[in-house]
């Protein structure tokens, strides 16, 4: 029997691998020194362990230096230092930033915020698959452009974006290019050495560390990347981000990274391999089920399907034991369907069918082969229940039907 | 998360299905759209005596939508048409608990309690008199 409740919802977080924990309790406890503390044994203490945090970061995305990696408070802080920092320290040279329309909100409201300080953002659209073409990029990049961000990889949809393509044109073309790579990291192979990327954000919590860390990756080279700080005060992180350093934090983000990057061919292989299986078994056993996003470029664990004429929390609601998300806008409180799939062009009658399943390092076969029965038992009873599913089955169109249209 | 209401009725929703195609003294409300996330499907099977005798219903929503459309099927039965019709969605409010993001749910099922008896209304062209008086026969 497996054990109840299965969580299956790896991109929003992760929980705590027990080895990172190990490894940050001297941290929690006996190693309480401020990293910032010259003077005695406490506080080199604390200062090792975050270097050796930084190292293991660094190695992850074979960054060149581990001086490359800045530590904040969490990807969104990173998002909004590279956004910002970035805007702010190149306003003498220009005014425009081009990102994505399924960009992670933190990167889209630093843009919205930006642009009330008179910056023009250029948002792009994405294909069917969530897939931005460079070629989109080269084209809005104009005599005005300081920066381009886009994400390695979607946390709705799981899309990989062709990061290298899109580096190669922002080195060609001069502009600095950011890229929050949270959803990315630790779960395909990233290489700082390949990839023209000049800034880059990634996340413990994803990656099996704790929550309330984060890093902001800045390109050592000429000339120097200023980025102006959000923070200020001792001048910790090279001024870049003051406040005494989060030693535990940092130590299990670290720790994590380092796991993450040991087991990654392994891990990658049976993450997708057990996303396969859920995906097969759905598919293979219920009708009308669509697969948003990329069915190869894409990250290993993540699946979304939308289950035709089921309301996603309804089905939600029945996979009492099972913890997954939904695009459907009834579970949202501004009651908008996910602006991602929107994007991508599924229409809000399936947006609204939606959910996400992530499978991640603690999940078992098992607990998919659960996952897929309940599942296929809850989405047959609630389509039984659905006046939609009926009208299909007896040949209506259901885009010919003229819906009141005044909700 | 949910009142122990809404969930027994999305586990066991009352009355759910349709009436034979045709069957006669049925009238059929389709409220809501797919692009809103919600469709309700009520129907009433209504006497010569203007008494809804029976009713059905399917729903694609949210489990607050299942469980109002459920709950409007018993609400229903028994009832003359004009006591049917002036039923009011907080009537469901309060009795699931419903939170304020839910309450849209509750006004749909009120919509179609009063778009199926408009359909009845239509098909069968009754005469309806007041709550206390006996409806007159269909005609049709
Ligand atoms: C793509 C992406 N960027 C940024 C974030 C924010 O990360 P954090 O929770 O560390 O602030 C997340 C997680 O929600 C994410 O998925
Ligand atoms: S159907 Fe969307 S909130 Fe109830």
């Amino acid at each position: 029997m497996v054990k109840l409740p299965i969580y299956m919802d790896n991109n929003a977080t992760t929980p705590l691998d027990p080895r990172v924990l190990e490894a940050m309790m001297p941290y929690l406890t006996q190693n309480f020194g401020n990293a910032a503390s010259r003077t005695h044994s406490f506080g080199w203490i604390a200062e090792a362990a975050v270097e050796k945090g930084r190292e293991q970061i660094a190695r992850l995305i074979n960054a060149s230096s581990p001086d490359e990696i800045i530590f904040t408070s969490g990807a969104t802080e990173s998002d909004n230092l590279a956004l910002k920092g970035i805007a702010w320290g190149y306003k003498s040279k220009g005014n425009h930033i081009i990102t994505q329309k399924t960009e992670h909100k933190a990167v889209l409201d630093s843009c919205k915020f930006l642009q009330k300080e008179g910056y023009d953002v250029t948002y792009l659209d994405v294909d069917k698959y969530g897939l931005v073409d460079p070629e989109t990029v080269r084209a809005a990049i104009t005599d005005k452009t300081i920066l381009i961000s886009i994400m390695y990889a979607n946390s709705e949809i799981g899309t990989v974006q062709p990061i290298r393509e899109i580096g190669e044109i922002a080195k060609e073309k001069g502009v600095l290019f950011h890229c929050d790579a949270v959803q990315a990291a630790g779960k395909i192979p990233i290489d700082m050495q390949k990839t023209a990327v000049d800034l880059m954000a990634l996340s413990g919590h994803k990656i099996y560390g704790p929550k309330g860390v984060g890093a902001l990756y800045i390109r050592k080279k000429k000339p120097f990347i200023k980025a102006a700080p959000l923070i200020h005060g001792g001048g910790h992180e090279k001024g870049k981000r003051s406040g005494t350093l989060n030693v535990p934090g940092i130590v299990g983000f670290g720790a994590a990274s380092e796991l993450a990057q040991k087991d990654l061919p392994a891990e990658m292989e049976r993450l997708k391999r057990l996303r396969e299986r859920l995906r097969e078994g759905l598919t293979t056993r219920l009708d009308y089920v669509h697969l948003n996003g990329h069915p190869e470029k894409r990250i290993p664990g993540s699946v979304n399907l939308s289950f035709e004429f089921v309301e996603g929390e309804s089905l939600l609601m029945g996979l009492k034991d099972v913890a997954v998300s939904s695009g459907s806008a009834c579970t949202s409180a501004s009651l908008e369907p996910s602006y991602v799939l929107t994007a991508i062009g599924v229409g809000p009658e399936l947006a609204h069918t939606s959910i996400r399943f992530c499978v991640g390092r603690f999940n078992t076969e098992e607990e998919v082969d659960y996952v897929i029965e309940a599942v296929v038992k809850h989405v047959t009873r609630l389509r039984e229940l659905s006046p939609l599913y009926e009208m299909v089955l007896e040949g209506i169109d259901l885009n010919t039907i003229n819906w009141n249209a005044e909700q | 998360m949910y009142d122990p209401k809404v969930i027994d009725h999305y586990n066991n929703p009352r009355n759910v299905g349709s009436f034979a195609k045709g069957e006669e003294g049925v009238g059929t409300g389709i409220v809501g759209a797919p692009a809103c996330g919600d469709v309700m499907k009520l129907q009433l099977k209504i006497n010569n005596q203007g008494i809804i005798e029976d009713a059905k219903f399917k729903t694609f929503g949210c489990g607050s939508a299942i469980a109002s459309s459920s709950l409007a099927t018993e609400m229903v039965k028994g009832k003359s048409i004009d006591e049917a019709y002036s039923i009011k969605n907080t009537e469901i409010v309060n009795e699931l608990k419903l939170p304020p993001v839910k309450i849209h749910c509750s006004v749909l099922a009120e919509d179609a309690i009063k778009a199926a008896i408009q359909d009845y209304r239509k098909r069968f062209s009754v005469a309806v008199k007041s709550a206390s008086g006996s409806a007159d026969t269909a005609k049709g």
